[in-house]
């Protein structure tokens, strides 16, 4: 039983890093229907833009998370501009295959400045743990569950209740209208981009954090189970991606804790075949038919 | 000087020309109704005119300016809002916010409040269906809360694409009554409609279209009269 909850603590922690980054996703496909593949690795970019305000500049956790959601909100945009900006009249294979792209030019522009060694991340909290009851907490799981819990608020309250929350929600549902109320279209998608990128720069900070070490390609393959975490919340979905990232969270840490180690990313692609099949438009998605 | 003057304009749509050469004015205050078969190329025009479609040749000159290269968000900040063909609500919004979509240029709190409230009392049932999803509304309430959100932008020029269309015989007679409250309260209205013999009774002027030409023109009272239209349109 205390294993067990220990790996529920354990799984709230490493989901909110998942939600975190589902978020970007399924931001970026309500509007434009794009699966950005590369999402994760601005993550990574996040993660070593941490790094290096951490370690260079002796910034502190606030310091570097701020710093890098920035850098990433505008290395995101950039992204949007030069890749797929001028493809969002083409068809959307066409985005799909850039993005993937875009992906390993990241992935790979990045091994070559900074090689592909792993890296430790300079550890500015002083890890404490807390023993509670049958669990122990430590003060870096609090931080990531606390900093997800506030950014999530932060992103409610601008998709609900600001202008261009309006105009993002308003272009998910219905881009041409939304075009015809005045909505400035290319601004509205450079804002999600920024957004979306920002939530996963301080995804990047945090897990270094958590995990102490980052390297090059460590976005590759939490970007495919944000990308699954925003599938299960049903694709399009803000509170489902909140959501299905700590779903994916909890299952991938249940399973090490069952002694499956070397497949808990087997059970989280499982997961995606499943609610393919079963529930395509995941937990919260729209039901959708196709109109002809 | 007429408010919109639209001169030789052709658009292509894919690889159809959906509009050939057409011209036709629309003065301050007027109903200017275009009627057509389907495919005439009546919408094409609008989208045109909103900035969705670029035209291939031809102006677009409303109040001095030219339209031809403007994005959508422009055109509206001049003044010139579209209901379009199947009402596009924003389904997952509620009543209000959709309204206060309709108003997502202005700045005026105030007067955006006032306008509210000259809708609630225009449209009684959008007041008391304020808070719920837009999605849940009739096809007739969606229609008025798509007009209602055209409006809240206060244009100069309306574009009203097929209001009619779908819609039960008891809220056909309400969109027409007002589509002449509208231009009796001073926004010029462009209606599109195959419904012509409602458009043409209600219209100051109103151009018949087909394959994409303009056919005939007059006061809507001449072409409800005109033996030809009759017969192609009129139902005989």
């Amino acid at each position: 039983m205390s294993t067990f909850l220990q790996q529920l603590i354990n799984g709230l922690s490493l989901g909110s890093i998942y939600a975190l980054l589902a978020l970007g996703y399924t931001m970026v496909y309500g509007i434009i229907k794009l699966l950005n593949f590369a999402h994760g690795d601005v993550y990574m970019l996040g993660a070593f833009f941490g790094y290096y305000t951490i370690k260079c500049l002796h910034f502190g956790f606030f310091g570097a998370l701020i710093s890098s959601m920035v850098f990433c909100a505008l290395a995101g945009v950039l992204v949007e501009i030069i890749a797929y900006k001028p493809l969002l009249n083409s068809p959307r294979i066409t985005m799909l295959i850039t993005a993937i792209g875009v992906s390993y030019f990241l992935e790979n522009g990045m091994t070559y400045l900074f090689t592909a060694n792993t890296r430790n991340f300079p550890q500015v909290i002083k890890r404490v743990s807390y023993d509670l009851g049958p669990v122990q907490v430590s003060n870096v799981q609090l931080l990531i569950f606390i900093t997800t819990i506030i950014l999530l608020i932060l992103l409610q309250v601008i998709v609900q209740k600001t202008k261009m929350g309006r105009a993002m929600r308003a272009m998910a549902v219905d881009p041409d209208a939304a075009a015809l109320m005045g909505i400035n279209v290319s601004g509205t998608i450079a804002f999600t981009f920024a957004i979306g990128s920002a939530l996963a720069g301080a995804a990047g900070v945090l897990i270094g954090m958590y995990y102490n070490s980052i390297d090059p390609m460590m976005g590759l393959t939490p970007g495919i189970k944000a990308f699954v975490a925003a599938v299960l919340g049903g694709i399009g979905s803000i509170p489902g991606a909140a959501i299905g990232g700590i779903v994916i969270g909890f299952l991938e840490t249940m399973f090490q804790s069952i002694g499956l180690s070397a497949y808990k990313d087997a059970a989280v692609y499982a997961v995606l075949i499943i609610i393919l099949l079963v529930l395509p438009s995941g937990l919260f998605g729209k039901r959708t038919i196709e109109k002809v | 000087m007429p408010m919109l003057e639209v001169k030789n304009l052709s658009v292509n749509y894919g690889a159809i020309q959906a509009v050939r050469n057409v011209s036709f004015q629309i003065n301050k205050g007027e109903i200017v109704t275009l009627i057509g078969a389907n495919g005439a190329g009546k919408s094409t025009i609008v989208k045109t005119i909103s900035g969705i479609l670029k035209p291939k040749s031809g102006e677009l000159v409303y109040e001095g300016t030219h339209l031809e290269k403007l994005k959508p968000n422009k055109v509206v900040a001049k003044g010139i809002s579209q209901v379009p063909e199947g009402r596009h609500v924003f389904e997952e919004m509620t009543v209000r916010e959709n309204l206060l979509m309709g108003a997502y240029l202005r700045k005026d709190r105030d007067g955006i409040q006032e306008d509210f409230e000259k809708m609630y009392q225009r449209f009684p049932v959008l007041k008391e269906r304020e808070k719920q999803d837009a999605a849940t509304l009739s096809g007739g309430e969606q229609q008025m809360l798509v007009m209602a959100r055209a409006l809240m932008a206060r244009p100069k020029l309306i574009l009203l694409d097929e209001p009619s269309m779908g819609l039960s015989p008891i809220y056909i007679q309400e969109v027409f009554k007002i589509i002449e409250t509208i231009r009796d309260q001073g926004t010029t209205v462009l209606l599109i409609e195959q419904n012509a013999k409602q458009a043409l009774s209600i219209a100051d002027r109103g151009y018949v279209l087909a394959s994409g030409e303009v056919k005939m023109t007059g006061t809507g009272k001449d072409l409800l009269d005109d033996p030809s239209v009759q017969k192609a349109y009129l139902g005989g």
